[in-house]
């Protein structure tokens, strides 16, 4: 037994208002358990602004399609490692694919996860790429025309039917591949909200409301990596492609801020015996991270700032470098708050004790499995992971804009 | 050619979609892990707890501490007991008794006090339990005679079980990293011996046997007494059963 841990639980008893269970003061699910619903978010939200490319053919953001399939892979990759990192044994994590327990939300993981990189992205990636991969091994020597040979699956013919043939599986793939974010996401949620045991999770808006924020989360990062990269790399920002994603972004959030305040107001409203605890967490333990950073920061100002772009932009040309700033600023506020939401979702369904009589504390620490460098690393990882396929499989011609023309004609 | 094409797409198609169907219905009804009382003559366990007989000794704490390696430390328990004060003006206090602690202050000579008493609390071994509906591995699963257990070489420490228990019966083991809870003393009780709690307890306040048995202890307390469980409105069809349970207690 770790005396450390039964230290830090000691220091825990002071902080603790009213009664809770004795079991309850460890909380369970810790910092890890909050990256994991923020990185499958982005993973489904970055999927979903490359579907509106090819399925609902809108030109504009044609730029981020590439860039918004890598990212989704890259952070999908990292998704199961904070889980497997939280287990008590994570040399047991297997047993969850080779003898799941069908009534178990958790135990589909493995399958939602599996179908999601191996029957969609993967697919989609490799068939997005295939003819450009045969191009490029022509070109290369070494490494990486071995690389980009092996990749294509040594698949030579980029004659016309074939070509004909990577356009249909796309769409088909991208059709297939929406309900499948959703699934990835909502499956999230209802990890969360089929815990009748927990009045915080259990409701039936909490896989939509993630389904949402999910969405905002992940077109607000595209978004953001398209305006860091793009200048990094030589191109120019194409302002008509973030003016059109921001828009996107803007009915998102607006989307998600009323689900979320749906929740609010039928929980207030119905009034059920939890509500005198919850009202006090969210005043108290969460009130920075609730009503600051999720709801004022992370929802309210971007909201706000967006707003004024729209409203002036029609009156008063605004100025394109200020444009870009606000959108820069709001997509910035918006990964905090999204990853405040999650913090709230999880931290906050374990600070009040089933018992509705009292509030725990949740202490962070700063090394360890748990701790904050190791989910910091986490969140740099699919960066990382990123950078690397960004060197393989080269988005840029089309970030810049240069190969635009030829992928609008693919969505047609 | 085109009639076979159509026929073999409406054929893989209601295919999937019966099969999509049917798994969902698998997978669907909460009580998928729920077991029925079985008939008469089998085994069937249930516990009972005289509230108003708990002196609030913390015996029964110390003898599950003892007789199933639950650590020391006050953050681990698979049984404990707490103490609800109500006063005149309507509030209500409640605290967990701390076994070895020094003896509680008499409640008789404070005049604002309207009522007290103790409640001990375990886990409830639900006939619905949301705890084994969870599990993503079947690692904590239902006995034919109705108590949960945790098996704790195929836990992988996920901790869904401990999220998913309305009552805050289990803990982590931190030397096993596995989820743990009370069994009813499953060792003991296959044996034909009580709990430790259950023995332990000086004032009979804790009562256990087979609900499915026509005289015993267990099916004379459940006649004898008005009974309520915890949480009813949760649907988990606990089989730990309260006499004279007051209604600030959840």
């Amino acid at each position: 037994m770790n005396p450390e841990f039964i230290h830090s639980l000691q220091d825990l008893l002071p902080q603790i208002q009213g009664y809770i269970y004795p079991n309850e003061i460890e909380i369970h699910w810790g910092l890890l358990i909050v990256v994991y619903p923020y990185i499958t978010g982005v993973v489904a939200g970055a999927f979903i602004l490359a579907s509106l490319v090819k399925v609902f053919n809108v030109r504009e953001v044609q730029p981020l399609y590439r860039l918004s399939l890598l990212t989704a892979l890259a952070y999908l990759l990292v998704a199961p490692m904070a889980l497997v990192a939280h287990l008590g044994h994570p040399e047991r994590f297997y047993e969850i694919l080779l003898t799941p327990q069908t009534s178990s939300a958790m135990a589909m993981f493995g399958f939602v996860y599996a179908w999601y990189l191996m029957a969609v992205l993967l697919l989609e990636v490799w068939f997005v790429h295939r003819t450009d991969m045969i191009g490029w091994a022509e070109q290369e020597k070494g490494v990486m025309r071995f690389i980009h040979r092996t990749l294509a699956l040594y698949s030579r013919d980029t004659g016309e039917r074939a070509v004909a043939f990577d356009h249909k599986a796309l769409k088909a793939i991208t059709i297939v591949g929406i309900p499948s974010a959703f699934l990835l996401h909502g499956y999230v949620g209802f990890i969360f909200g089929s815990i009748k045991a927990n009045p915080w999770w259990s409701s039936v808006l909490i896989p939509i409301v993630f389904l949402f924020s999910a969405i905002v989360s992940g077109v607000a990062l595209v978004i953001l990596l398209y305006m860091v990269l793009t200048p990094l790399t030589g191109g120019k920002i194409s302002m008509r492609c973030v003016d059109k994603a921001i828009d996107f972004l803007f009915y998102a959030v607006i989307v998600d801020f009323s689900l979320e305040l749906v929740d609010f107001i039928h929980r207030v409203y119905q009034s059920e015996e939890e509500i005198k605890i919850l009202s006090e967490m969210v005043m108290s333990k969460l009130f920075a991270s609730l009503i600051i950073i999720q709801v004022l920061l992370g929802m309210l100002i971007p909201l706000l700032l967006i707003s004024l772009t729209k409203i002036f932009k029609k009156r008063v040309s605004l100025n394109e470098d200020l444009r870009k700033m606000i959108y820069f600023i709001s997509v910035i506020l918006i990964q905090f708050g999204i990853f405040a939401t999650r913090w709230n979702v999880v931290i906050g369904g374990q600070m009040f004790s089933k018992s509705f009589r009292g509030l725990t504390t949740y202490k962070m620490e700063f090394g360890g499995i748990e701790g904050l460098l190791f989910a910091i690393l986490l969140l740099a990882l699919p960066i990382i992971i990123l950078a690397v396929l960004m060197k393989v499989l080269p988005p840029w011609k089309e970030v810049h804009g240069e190969g635009a023309s030829e992928g609008v004609e693919v969505a047609g | 050619m085109n009639g076979r094409r159509t026929f073999l797409r409406g054929f893989f198609s209601v295919l999937l979609s019966g099969g999509a169907i049917g798994g969902i219905l698998k997978i669907l009804p909460s009580k998928a892990d729920a077991r029925e009382a079985p008939p008469k003559g089998q085994k069937w366990y249930g516990f009972g707890v005289s509230v108003d007989k708990c002196i609030g000794c913390a015996r029964c704490m110390e003898a599950c501490k003892s007789e199933n390696n639950v650590p020391r430390e006050p953050f681990f328990y698979r049984t404990w007991v707490e103490r609800y004060i109500t006063r005149k003006n309507g509030t209500t206090t409640v605290k967990a008794i701390e076994p070895n602690a020094e003896a509680l202050p008499e409640t008789t000579s404070d005049k604002s006090i309207l009522r007290s008493f103790f409640v001990p609390k375990l886990c409830n071994q639900c006939a619905s339990p949301p705890c084994v509906q969870v599990c993503p591995v079947g690692a904590t699963f239902q006995t034919k005679d109705g108590v949960v257990l945790v098996n704790e070489r195929t836990c992988i420490g996920c901790r869904y079980c401990i999220q998913a228990c309305p009552y805050g019966a289990r803990y982590l083991h931190p030397a096993t990293h596995t989820a743990d809870k009370c069994t009813f003393c499953y060792h003991r009780i296959s044996r034909g011996l009580l709990p430790a709690c259950v023995e332990v307890c000086p004032t009979q306040a804790r009562i256990f046997g087979d609900l499915n048995a026509a005289a015993s202890p267990m099916s004379r307390f459940l006649r004898m007494n008005k009974i309520h469980v915890l949480k009813p409105g949760l649907n988990t069809e606990p089989k730990v059963y309260y006499a004279n349970l007051d209604g600030e207690v959840r």
